[in-house]
Order: structure tokens, then sequence, then C-alpha cells
């Protein structure tokens, strides 16, 4: 493993820097949109509408919504840039630079994956510091906070690699993010604690995955969830080695990369 | 490595080769085909004859359906990653990000195979001075002509220092004086650096100029696999195009020769395998003819090719 390791060490930093290379480049369409989101966020949804909430959890709302929409920034853009950036390689034929490579599978996955999350993390990092002007930003547990922002890009950005390799067209990498992560995170909790939820509607977002990371996170900010954490981390575990071995089968049988 | 050095077999030896694509298609049928080291080889063919998919195969962008690939000597099932290290591959159609500039291209290729970022730099500047691409090294891509591309594409093909290059059609859209300087510095890589090359082209004469071992596939099958001077062996007749200096509106007589005259200051004779030259131009003296030219009116390679590929 370590020989493995030390071998591909380059090859591995080369493929991570171009994807950091790249969202840097196109900073506009990659870094801008997350910040001015979320100002639109906090003015609206903290500010405006918060101030009249009140409390949620017994925790201001302004507070309350910030881990869940610094969450909801990382796996959004740990995703599409996995996405996007695999696919604008496949369509662009450059993915064959890989493929005549002396480079294992594996060492393709992780490199990209790692570049999304490089996104995702320097996301979480420019929203949070958005949310400074709003509110106070505090640490309940940086560990906690820190392992649960890692795995949830991680998770998010194999998602993007296995969106990437069906995907045909551009239409097919905005398809999932549209009709799936959107919704999934808006009813996983960014804006309400479950608690607040019909108790058969409590159940059916208990299938939700993302309930789990806006709560671990939100738990290593602030200190309360309406999970529990060992759940958290199984179930972010459990999804990342799935899709894992699935994008490895997948990239092993040359699915959408090689006829 | 000290096994590939001692290593006295074919450059790439391909056998029972099949491919059929998802669609169905079979593409390759059952391909055979071997290349010695230092062999300077043109594998020519049709439009959709199966070049590239058997390239593709080759370098790793195309699964196979069924058959054995070596190179060196490194079963390609077996031993893919040191295989992988000794091929360089430039493709038919341009594959670089159209937004990433020139030396990044190649840099980022030679990290793929573990370069250290240093040594790839001075290893990209080399090749880039060689393909005459330095004064572009800061472009992006897209912003190159196409006959650039195609010298970007070998300059990053060779920067890891591969034993076999695999470049298909690396002369289309490259105009004449770029073409020729390509066509040189392959010659240089193939007889200083010992590269054994391998490439496609639908300029027949650069592979009769140019290769000395020439495979023709067709629907999938190599239908020719012989040295370039075998195959132009097999022309029973050749026909030569005459200019004269004067007009004939009276045709000379030319004796025995099988003539056709285009008009009075032209005609074509038709000389079989074997016959010399010589013997035209006595009969030309006799004749009391003046030729101005004399010229193939095809190039040799050329009416071989469409026989076979007719078949
Ligand atoms: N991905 C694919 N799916 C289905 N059929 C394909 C695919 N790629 C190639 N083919 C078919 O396989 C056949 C061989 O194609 P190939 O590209 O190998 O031809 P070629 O000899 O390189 O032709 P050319 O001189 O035009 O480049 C063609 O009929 C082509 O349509
Ligand atoms: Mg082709």
């Amino acid at each position: 493993m370590l020989a493995f390791i030390a071998m591909h060490r380059i090859a591995f930093m080369t493929i991570l820097m171009k994807e950091i290379r790249r969202f840097m480049r196109i900073w506009q369409q990659t870094l801008l949109p997350p910040a001015i989101t979320m100002t639109l966020y906090f003015i609206i949804f903290g500010s405006l509408i918060g101030s009249r909430i009140g409390e949620m959890s017994g925790i201001s709302y302004m507070s309350f919504i910030m881990p869940g929409l610094i969450m909801m920034s990382v796996i959004n853009n740990a995703y599409s840039n996995v996405s996007s950036s695999f696919f604008s390689n496949k369509f662009q034929r450059s993915v064959e630079e890989l493929l005549v490579a002396p480079l294992p599978n594996s060492v393709i996955l992780t490199g990209f994956v790692f570049g999304g999350v490089a996104r995702g993390l320097m996301t979480g990092i420019i929203v949070t510091m958005v949310a400074l002007f709003f509110t106070d930003v505090t640490v309940f547990n940086f560990w906690i906070l820190s392992s649960v922002v890692l795995l949830s890009s991680i998770l998010f950005s194999l998602a993007g690699f296995i969106n990437a390799l069906y995907a045909n067209k551009f239409d097919d990498v905005s398809i999932v993010p549209t009709f799936l992560l959107t919704p999934l995170s808006y009813l996983g909790g960014v804006f309400f604690s479950t608690d607040l939820l019909p108790s058969h509607w409590q159940i059916v977002s208990q299938f939700n995955p993302i309930l789990y990371m806006v709560n671990g996170f939100r738990y290593g900010m602030l200190g309360v969830s309406d999970v529990s954490l060992a759940t958290c981390y199984t179930i972010l575990i459990s999804l990342i080695l799935i899709l894992f071995f699935i994008s490895m089968r997948l990239l092993n049988r040359g699915k959408g990369i090689r006829p | 490595m000290s096994l590939i050095e001692n290593y006295s077999g074919p450059a790439l030896s391909i056998s029972g080769l099949g491919k059929v694509y998802d669609n169905g298609f079979v593409a390759l049928k059952d391909v055979n085909l071997q290349v010695n080291q230092g062999d300077f080889f043109a594998l020519l063919g049709p439009n959709g004859a199966g070049k590239s998919t058997t390239l593709g195969i080759v370098s790793g962008l195309v699964n196979k359906t069924q058959g054995k690939v070596s190179l060196l000597g490194l079963d390609l099932d077996g031993d893919i990653y040191a295989a992988k290290r000794l091929l360089g591959v430039v493709p038919q159609e341009f594959n670089f990000n159209q937004f990433e500039k020139v030396r990044d291209i190649v840099v980022t290729q030679a990290g793929y195979y573990g370069i250290e970022k240093k040594e790839a730099g001075v290893r990209a500047d080399k090749y880039l001075k060689a393909l005459g691409l330095w004064d572009k090294r800061d472009v992006p891509s897209r912003m190159l002509s196409g006959g650039m591309k195609r010298r970007l594409m070998i300059a990053r093909a060779l920067v890891h220092g591969p034993k076999v290059l695999i470049l298909d059609e690396p002369t289309a859209g490259v105009d004449i004086e770029l073409r020729q300087s390509m066509w040189l510095y392959l010659q240089k890589l193939n007889e200083e650096e010992g590269v054994t090359i391998i490439l496609t082209t639908h300029y027949l004469e650069e592979a009769e100029s140019l290769c000395k071992n020439i495979a023709i596939i067709n629907h999938g099958e190599i239908v020719k696999n012989t040295s370039t001077k075998e195959l132009l062996q097999e022309l029973h007749t050749q026909t030569l195009v005459v200019d004269l200096i004067q007009a004939y509106p009276v045709r000379p007589d030319l004796k025995a020769l099988t003539v056709t005259w285009v008009d009075d200051s032209c005609f074509e004779v038709e000389v079989n395998k074997g016959t010399a030259i010589n013997e035209l131009f006595e009969v030309f003296n006799d004749a009391e003819i003046s030729v101005s030219s004399i010229r193939p009116k095809s190039n040799r390679l050329e009416t071989l090719f469409v026989d076979l590929v007719r078949k």
C-alpha cells in the first residue's frame, strides 16, 4: 500500500493540482457563486425572516441555519467540481491523456475525488467567511466538524464522478444536482429541526443521507444535533465505501470512457 | 528494465485481435500483426478499415473483444503499466484540454508518468523546441493552428521517452514543409534513438518513401503485411507519363511500345516489370522525338492499394 502510494504520488499530485488549477482559473464560475448565494440566504432567511422566527433548537435561527448552509455549499461544490471537470475531460477527449498513461484507476479516481474535496473545502472556507459578517461562528468540536466536512465532500465527489461517467452531454451533469441534491438538502434539515416535522415525515427524512451530514456538522459547530453522531459516521463511511467500489467497477469496465 | 533491454523480439505483436463495438459493429475480425524493434511501420487502409481501432486497443483507449497484444514482450493483459511506460501515443483526433497552456499540457502528461516537476519542465522544453512550439508555450492550446496541435500531441507523446511511438495520421492537415520536417524528425528518432515508429497515413507516397514495412488493413482484416520493397515488386506494370518538347499532330512511330496519346505533346506508356527504362529512350531516339519530362502516372503504392482494397 505504502509502496503503491509512493510510486503514484507524483501522478496523484499532478491530477490534484490540475484540478485545483482548473477551479481557481474559473473562479467566477466556481468560487464566486456560492459566496453570492450564501450572502442572499443569510440576508433573507437569516436576518429578514429569521428575526421573526426566533429560536430553533434553542439557538438563534441565523446560527441554526449557518452550519447547514455551509454544508450545502460544500457538498454541492464537491459534487459539481468532479462531475463537470471529469465530464469535460471526456468531452474534450483529454481523458485519453490519463488512459494512455501507466495509471491505476484508483489513482485517477482519488485524484479527481480530492480535487472535488479541495473545491468543497475552499468553498466551505469562503462561505464561513461570509457568515462571519452576519453572526458569530463558533466551533464546538473541531475534530467532528472537520471530519464530517471531509467525509461529506469525499462522498459527494465520488457521486459526482459516477455521474460524469454516465453523462453523455453537459445537461446530464446538472440533472442530479437540480432534481436530487437540492431537494435533499432543503429537506435535510438545513432550515429546520426535524422535530418540527409530523412523525411520519420524520421517519421518511431518516432515509435522507444529507440530514446526517448537516446534523453532524451542526453538532461540530453548535453542539446540537437531531441524530446520533455514530449514525452520522456509519452512514458517511458506508456510503463512501459503496460509491468507491461502484466507481472502481465502472472505471475498470471503461464505462463511458473506453468504447 | 534489464529484461526489456535484452529483449530482442518484436516491438508489437498482435494475434487474433477482434473488436465488436457496443452497437454490435464488428470493427476487427482477426487481426494478426508483428512490428519489429526499430521498424518504421505503416498501417494503411481506407476510411473505416479499423486502423484507429487497432491502434486504440494497443494504446489502452479501446477495450478489445478478443485476442492478444504484447508490447516489447509485455502482455497488455498482465504487464499493462510496464507496457504503457514504453509506449507513446499520438491519436487521430485532438485530445487535449482546449483551455490549458501548451507547456502545461506536456508537463502534466509527464506527471502522469511519475516524472518530477523539474525534470518534466526540462523535457517539455526540449520537445517543444524540437517540434517548433517554443514560441507558443504559454498560449492556450485552442489558439494553435491544426498543424501545431498535431505537433503538440507529438511532444506530449515523447515526454516520457517511449521506445515505441504510435501515430494515427500524424500528417493530416499539416502543410508540405512542416510535413517534411515532421518526417525528418521521426526518422531521426527512429535512426538515432532506435524508437520503433508505427503510423497510419492516407498519403501513400509518404508511406512508400519512408516506411520500411507496410501492412494493409481492410474491413477489419490484414490483407497484406510485407516490406515496402517487396510490396512494390508485386506491381507487374507501371504507367509512365511522357511529355514532349514539340507537338506531334502526326504521331511518330513508337514501334512495340504500348502507348496512349493524351494530346499532341504527351503520351502514356506502359512498361513491364523488369524492363529497363533505357530501352524506352532507344525507341524515342529512333523516332527522333525529344522528351522534356517523364514521370510515373500514379504513385506505385496507390495502384497496389486500390487493387488490394477493392477485392
Ligand atoms: N465507438 C464506436 N462505436 C461504434 N462503432 C465504431 C466506434 N468507433 C469506430 N467505429 C466503427 O469501426 C470502424 C473502424 O473504425 P476506425 O476508426 O478504426 O477506422 P479507421 O481505419 O481508423 O478509419 P479512418 O481512416 O477514417 O480514420 C468504422 O466503421 C467505425 O464506424
Ligand atoms: Mg482512424
